[in-house]
């Protein structure tokens, strides 16, 4: 996706902004030169409104890992720089942030990590606030949008004034809310005028590593002065003071809201922990209730400096907080609420699920429908679209743990295979910017060390989950621009794989697909099949005109129902009694007209030929 | 509605049927009268067909931005059974200030379902109502398909709502119509159109 030329709106204009927008514009105003992400819900929009402002260099980097390295070079060239990633992100970025964290940085630089707080689209749910605490770092949490904007802008200054990274700590619903935002002013700000060559400080051998250490806990001290006394911890009274509350990032919110008249310590810089102010605090309150997504962090660490409080004894150590759960759980430190707690919040009503589903004409239904029409087979998936391969009607895909890992998972069941896996062939199924991404070390692996695993690439040309984001195999930049286009085939054979065993197939043709699949499996050793067609939800993806199932010829036969297609439904169900006496369940199904784009998929296991071009329907726009 | 109390608006759908569209633009409204406002979603896969779910609210000063359940003004759902799905959210008839529903008759049956392992209800309308909620439902699809496009279901339902915010419904109709004239002139015609015909249908 080509992306528009922007003119940022001037100074002192107030905007309707979510998190990552004002974040995006708080990197700009505060001179950030370059900025670097791996897309990942939910902080994707970061880095794609950086890439509108100009005159700074924005990139998708393959990995998590790399964008924070491309963020500490540019920092110790002097430049302010930033990176952004989903909590998940952060484990692949930890390496490099765990000696960063001894370096300690130049140019200022910022670390934006969003928790996905309730799974809305992740494998797994981390408070990435322990980070802080792990690398002695701090840790900035805003509570809403103006603040996000805010609170980067402080962050770099921070970042310089001690000479290290920060973490402005996200989740969803800082992200993803929107609200009114004020904007300042870019101001162009630089650390130094080029790289300072100083092996003590940057080559992190063990003599020199070691004598940092001692000045990370100095730093730490230092920091906890600055929490202290910052502006972004702040005390707010209240006339109930039954309860005071010890709370940061959006839970402070969801605190004010339902307890109006409460004291509240609103902490932005959430570590290190200003005990100080937590203990002048605890005194004016008859009891202190820390509220914080998600894990028991503030509070341990407050327990632990001697101050009674309470929290996840009494509140989930999941999701959100928001004001009815909160109502809900506290309610036995606020009598009034017993009873309404109770009643104040209606029950759903049970509704069929709505699970999210891969688009009609995907690629990857014919490689999904391929794989369930396998027996004896275990299949590692990974992280993407993909991954709903494991569900309905497919049921083709074993497993998902993080990115990369359908390569070393494979690669390990082939090696620890027992009796009852003997027979069965090992199939590893991931795609392009996965592949990229944390997928090619596997491969090797599997190469190197003779693994007996069928791989299958699936190449869109896109990180499809994210929206569409560019990678590698795109051949575009983050602007849309023409780019080097990775040769995956290419880069297959390099890492070892014999080229007879490494195919290019259509996804669309069945047939073949099917075809490859058997053999490769049946081969003992390790070989590649990539499949190359792209994303429906990229420019590249041509729409071809729509097909219909002819009524009369439809025998009921329910094949096309197991592509899996959104567009293809089923109109009636009937049972049958074959010639054989066996009973079987007839699905007749229709296809959406609207939704379908003629992939052809669905055509192909149509015994009766039912499927046809559509009828055009002319859709006349009058005006009265 | 009150001017000086929080307004919750919350517009539920199917990924794809422009649920955020509608929010921004309600939001854009409510900015304009110089309410504080905040809007959320949670639409990490909503493009894949899944729920999408979107939280507006407004007022003299707005702190969290999820309407807890129980406390929505006005419920505005895109597709029947996401309307009864997100029931629980609005207020009830009973409560000082009583919600509504204006739900769109429309039903999209995921995969899930044509696939026979879950049942669609009946009568998703006629659940939400049997809670002892005020509902209006009609068929916007029909007004949209009657001019000519699909997509213009989200102006029909805004339309049908208009009538009932702290501000007049020109407003929101003005909010419409500069997005779309942002766009080509006749869009913004048609969208014009289409919220006046969700207006009336609103009323009904």
């Amino acid at each position: 996706m080509s992306v528009k030329p922007f003119a940022p709106p001037a100074a002192g204009s107030r905007l309707l902004m979510s998190g990552n927008e004002a974040i995006a514009r708080a990197v700009w105003d505060a001179g950030v030169r370059v900025a670097a992400a791996y897309p990942g819900t939910p902080s994707t929009e970061i880095l794609e409104y950086i890439s509108h402002y100009p005159d700074l260099y924005a990139e998708w980097s393959v990995n998590e890992k790399v964008s924070l390295e491309v963020a500490i070079g540019a920092s110790i060239a002097g430049a302010r720089s930033f990176c952004a990633m989903k909590h998940v992100g952060m484990n692949v970025a930890s390496d490099a942030l765990m000696t960063l964290t001894l370096t300690g940085v130049v140019g200022g630089l910022v670390i934006a990590v969003a928790d996905d707080v309730g799974f809305s689209s992740s494998q797994n749910e981390q408070d990435s606030r322990f980070w802080g605490r792990f690398a002695h770092l701090p840790i900035l949490e805003p509570a809403d949008s103006q603040e996000a904007y805010e609170m980067t802008l402080a962050a770099f200054a921070l970042s310089e004034k001690f000479n290290a990274p920060v973490i402005l700590r996200l989740t969803t619903r800082i992200c993803h809310v929107k609200c009114l935002v004020t904007v300042g002013a870019r101001e162009i700000k630089r650390a130094a005028n080029g790289f300072i060559k100083d092996p003590s400080r940057w080559v992190m051998v063990p003599a020199n590593a070691q004598k940092r250490l001692p000045g990370v806990f100095a730093r730490e001290k230092a920091l906890a002065e600055e929490s202290a006394t910052s502006a972004f911890n702040r005390l707010e009274p209240g006339s109930d003071r039954r309860v005071g509350f010890v709370t940061s990032g959006p839970a402070y919110m969801h605190v004010r809201e339902a307890f109006p008249n409460a004291p509240v310590l609103k902490l932005g810089i959430s570590w290190p922990v200003p005990m100080g102010k937590v203990r002048e605090f605890a005194a004016q309150v008859d009891t202190l209730v820390v509220v914080e997504e998600t894990e028991q962090l503030l509070e341990t660490e407050i327990l632990a400096a001697g101050i009674p409080a309470r929290g996840k004894d009494l509140l989930p150590t999941a999701g959100e907080m928001p004001p009815f759960i909160l109502k809900k759980h506290l309610a036995v430190l606020f009598p009034e609420l017993a009873n309404a707690a109770e009643t104040a919040a209606p029950a759903p009503v049970p509704v069929f699920p709505r699970p999210p589903t891969m688009c009609a004409a995907c690629p990857h239904l014919g490689v999904y429908y391929t794989l369930s029409q396998l027996r004896n087979v275990n299949i590692t998936g990974d992280i993407g679209c993909y991954t709903l391969g494991a569900g309905h009607p497919w049921r083709a895909l074993d497993t998902t743990i993080c990115m990369g890992a359908s390569m070393g998972m494979a690669l390990g069941m082939d090696k620890g295979r027992g009796p009852d896996d003997e027979k069965k062939s090992i199939i590893a199924v991931i795609g392009d910017s996965t592949f990229m991404h944390m997928g090619m070390q596997g491969l090797l692996d599997i190469a190197w060390n003779r693994g007996n695993v069928t791989i299958l690439l699936l190449d869109n040309r896109t990180v499809g989950m994210t929206g569409g984001q560019d990678n590698p195999a795109s051949g575009r930049d983050i602007h849309g621009e023409a780019a080097p286009r990775i040769d995956l085939a290419k880069v297959v054979e390099s890492l070892g794989i014999d080229p007879g065993h490494i195919h290019a197939v259509d996804p669309y043709l069945l047939p073949v697909l099917f075809k490859t699949l058997r053999e490769e499996i049946k081969y003992n050793g390790p070989s590649v099949i990539i499949t190359d067609r792209p994303c429906v939800l990229i420019d590249e993806y041509k729409k071809q005109p729509a097909y219909e199932v002819f009524e009369p010829a439809c025998t009921g036969c329910g094949n096309c129902v197991e592509i899996g297609c959104p567009a293809i439904h089923v109109t009636r169900r009937e049972k049958a009694v074959k010639p054989s006496g066996k009973e079987v369940e007839l699905a007749f199904a229709s296809i959406e007209t609207a939704a379908c784009t003629g992939c052809g998929l669905c055509l192909q296991p149509c015994a009766p030929d039912a499927i046809r071009p559509a009828e055009p329907k002319a859709v006349k726009v009058e005006f009265v | 509605m009150n001017q000086n109390q929080t307004t919750n608006i919350l517009v539920v759908g199917v990924g794809g049927q422009g649920v955020m569209t509608a929010s921004e633009i309600l939001s854009e409204a409510a900015i304009s009268q110089g309410f504080e406002v905040k809007k959320t979603e949670v639409a990490g896969m909503s493009q894949r067909g899944g729920v999408v779910s979107s939280h507006v609210r407004f007022g003299p000063r707005v702190l969290s931005p999820e309407i807890p359940p129980g406390e929505a003004d006005i419920l505005v759902g895109f597709e029947a059974a996401e309307a009864m799905r997100w029931s629980h959210y609005l207020r009830p008839k009973n409560s000082p200030r009583a919600g509504v529903a204006m739900i769109n008759r429309l039903k999209l049956e995921p995969p899930i379902v044509s696939l026979g392992l879950f049942a669609y209800p009946d009568d998703p309308v006629a659940a939400v109502r049997e809670r002892g909620l005020e509902v209006h439902d009609f068929d916007a699809g029909e007004i949209a398909r009657g001019l000519g496009d699909l997509r213009l279901i989200n102006t029909i339902m805004l339309g049908a709502i208009s009538d009932g915010l702290p501000f007049p419904a020109e407003t929101l109709k003005a909010c419409v119509v500069a997005r779309f004239a942002a766009k080509k002139a006749v869009l913004a015609e048609l969208n014009a159109r289409a919220f006046d015909l969700g207006k009336a249908a609103g009323k009904k």
